[in-house]
């Protein structure tokens, strides 16, 4: 494996990743499945050779019910001694068809189970729902609700990695980071909750804009947290960064290169942490981010410190846009004048004939969206999140798919793993920060 | 290079090979895939290019070659009763311009279309999503089995002619 090095290493240093093609042999990125691991094992490998109590391997099951596979992923290992020979996820155990429900719904039935796809980041999803069907039928969001949008996407994605921090911590033993960052985490989804009524399966964002005006004092609750953050990120640090076991757990863990990240699909911080400097936001504006100024954090060691660096800096960069989103915020309209696909403010369908029409006409026949595809693609907290709507013209998307970053970064687990230690594994799946509902879906 | 997507003179949309070359010449994608395109469409500022299912790898290589270097995603589209039946859809981006293409290729049941990990590695998944929930053969794939449903599952939940609520 000498020659990967040298393979490796001009990869590093391009950060566009435009020249990235070819890479190392393909076969060798791709992940087993849990009967190769076992067969592989059963068939008998001979590391040491002559020793006979080290010349078998053995299969060690970890999860579906593991505190720390983060839900019900399933991993099957083949360790020699404690270190992974190979290692096989097995996923499904959380799949519920969404795809196919959302077949059978209206348009905008889809959007509440779009929440429940990344149950961490609710309003991502809503929000690369709304701009695929959005796309579909050409409809011109207000800038208000751009705007809007922008601040509880950065909102979430403060709360989603409030989760990874407290979770990741917990894996490798750090009991008190969990509990400070799910005192922040709860008043945000209090702050959630003021807006869409909803702690978690918000459903805020919906086809054509928002689905409610927020009330007037959450500015100031958004500004008070935004004011407090940053000291709160410097506790984090503070427990962390020079914490001896966290440094050892996590530096020089699960290295993964920039062009075998590009090649297993790998987006989102952990791209960013091996060195491969893109960020939907800003390469790929959607909802207005062009407006907002921001960095893209970035380092080229690749490892699960690298990757729990780049997170920490992007809670700050997520205040930095919430502020901006807040400071702009223009006046009128939330959602976009389109009649017959938003649905009426309340007090407009008990009073006008014409509203009440229309509502009557959303909810019982939906609305159509004319023939074609489109694709959406938002930089979700955990990575880049697409969603491909298809449509034959009538009120029921004919397929709804969704491009969702934890399934493909689940690809890189081996790779990352390969060689090391038991107990590394832990670290790098907490370094991924998978979502099984988005992975299952 | 011109981009596409704020270039005025790029039209709303238009459909067929020809059309869409002549309207996008400068076009990463249309110059290097070139020969291997059947139809292109340009809707909705995506560029959608078909091609044979028997030249997917070449086409996936020729991508890979103009500077569609990520593979984001492989998914299926069942337009049963029509036939071909099943539209694999590859959705590639390039970092360095920062642009997507979605290639296409249309498939009859019971047809194989070649397997594109050799190509990036990254379709193991998204290829065994198609295989399990469409019942798509992928020639080549190493390890093509069931990803989300039980291994004893029968039928392929994704396909139109499997009933929502599923067989009780």
């Amino acid at each position: 494996m000498a020659f990967v090095e040298d393979l490796e290493k001009p990869a590093v240093r391009d950060t566009t990743g435009a020249t990235l093609a070819g890479f190392r042999n393909a076969e060798d990125l791709i992940i087993p499945d849990v009967k190769d691991v076992v067969e592989e094992s059963v068939s008998g490998h001979h590391p040491h050779g002559s020793d006979p109590v080290s010349d078998r391997t053995m299969v060690l099951n970890m999860g579906p019910q593991h505190p720390s596979t983060h839900g019900v992923l399933r991993l099957v290992l083949e360790i020699d001694g404690e270190t992974v020979v190979s290692l096989a996820p097995d996923i499904g155990y959380l799949h519920t068809g969404i795809e196919k429900t959302c077949e059978a719904k209206f348009y905008q039935q889809v959007v509440p189970m779009t929440d429940r796809i990344d149950y961490l980041c609710p309003m991502t999803n809503n929000l690369a729902y709304a701009l695929a069907v959005e796309k579909l039928l050409q409809l011109e969001i207000p800038e208000r609700a751009q705007y809007l949008r922008v601040l509880f996407n950065e909102l979430t994605r403060i709360q989603s990695h409030l989760v990874w921090l407290g979770t990741h911590a917990m894996d490798i033993g750090a009991l008190t980071v969990f509990l400070y960052c799910f005192r922040e985490r709860e008043q945000l989804l209090r702050i959630f909750e003021a807006v869409s009524g909803q702690r978690m399966m918000t459903s805020y964002i919906r086809v054509g804009g928002l689905a409610l005006e927020p009330p007037l004092d959450i500015y100031k609750q958004i500004r008070t947290f935004l004011k407090d953050f940053p000291s709160k990120i410097e506790e984090y640090e503070g427990l962390l960064n020079s914490n001896p076991i966290w440094m050892a757990r996590l530096k020089g863990v699960g290295y993964l290169s920039a062009a075998d990240a590009i090649a297993l699909g790998v987006t989102g911080p952990p791209l960013r942490a091996s060195g491969v400097d893109f960020d939907v936001r800003r390469d790929m504006p959607y909802s207005g981010y062009e407006k907002f100024q921001f960095n893209v954090p970035t380092s080229t060691v690749g490892d699960v410190w690298a990757r729990y660096i780049v997170r920490m800096q992007e809670f700050r960069e997520s205040v930095k846009i919430c502020l901006q989103a807040l400071d702009g915020l223009p006046e009128g309209r939330i959602t976009a004048d389109a009649p017959k696909i938003v649905l009426p403010d309340r007090e407009q369908m008990k009073t006008q004939m014409e509203s009440l029409i229309h509502h009557f006409k959303i909810v019982t026949e939906g609305f159509q969206v004319p023939a074609g595809e489109a694709t959406s693609s938002v930089e979700a907290p955990h990575g880049m999140m697409n969603y491909y709507v298809v449509s034959d013209g009538t009120a029921k998307p004919y397929r709804v798919h969704m491009r969702n970053p934890g399934f493909a970064t689940l690809q890189a687990l081996e790779t990352m793993c390969k060689g090391k230690l038991l107990a590394d594994v832990v670290a790098v799946i907490g370094s991924i920060d998978i979502v099984l509902g988005e992975i299952d879906r | 290079m011109a981009d596409e997507i704020t270039n005025p003179a790029t039209p709303e949309a238009c459909f067929g090979k020809e059309a869409v070359a002549a309207a996008l010449a400068d076009h990463a994608a249309i110059k290097g895939l070139d020969t291997l395109i059947v139809d292109a469409k340009w809707d909705r500022k995506e560029l959608t290019l078909t091609v044979a299912p028997e030249t997917i790898v070449a086409a996936a290589k020729a991508a890979q070659a103009a500077g569609y270097n990520f593979l984001e995603d492989v998914t299926a589209v069942d337009w049963y009763p029509t036939e071909p039946r099943f539209q694999i859809s590859y959705s590639i981006l390039s970092f360095g311009l920062k642009q997507r293409i979605r290639l296409v290729a249309r498939i009859a049941e019971g047809q194989s279309i070649d397997s594109i990990t050799s190509v990036w590695p990254s379709a193991n998944f998204y290829e065994r999503e198609v295989f399990d929930l469409f019942g798509v053969h992928f020639g080549g794939h190493p390890r093509l089995t069931r990803i989300m449903m039980p291994d004893n599952w029968e039928g392929h939940p994704l396909r139109k002619d499997y009933p929502v609520e599923g067989y009780r």
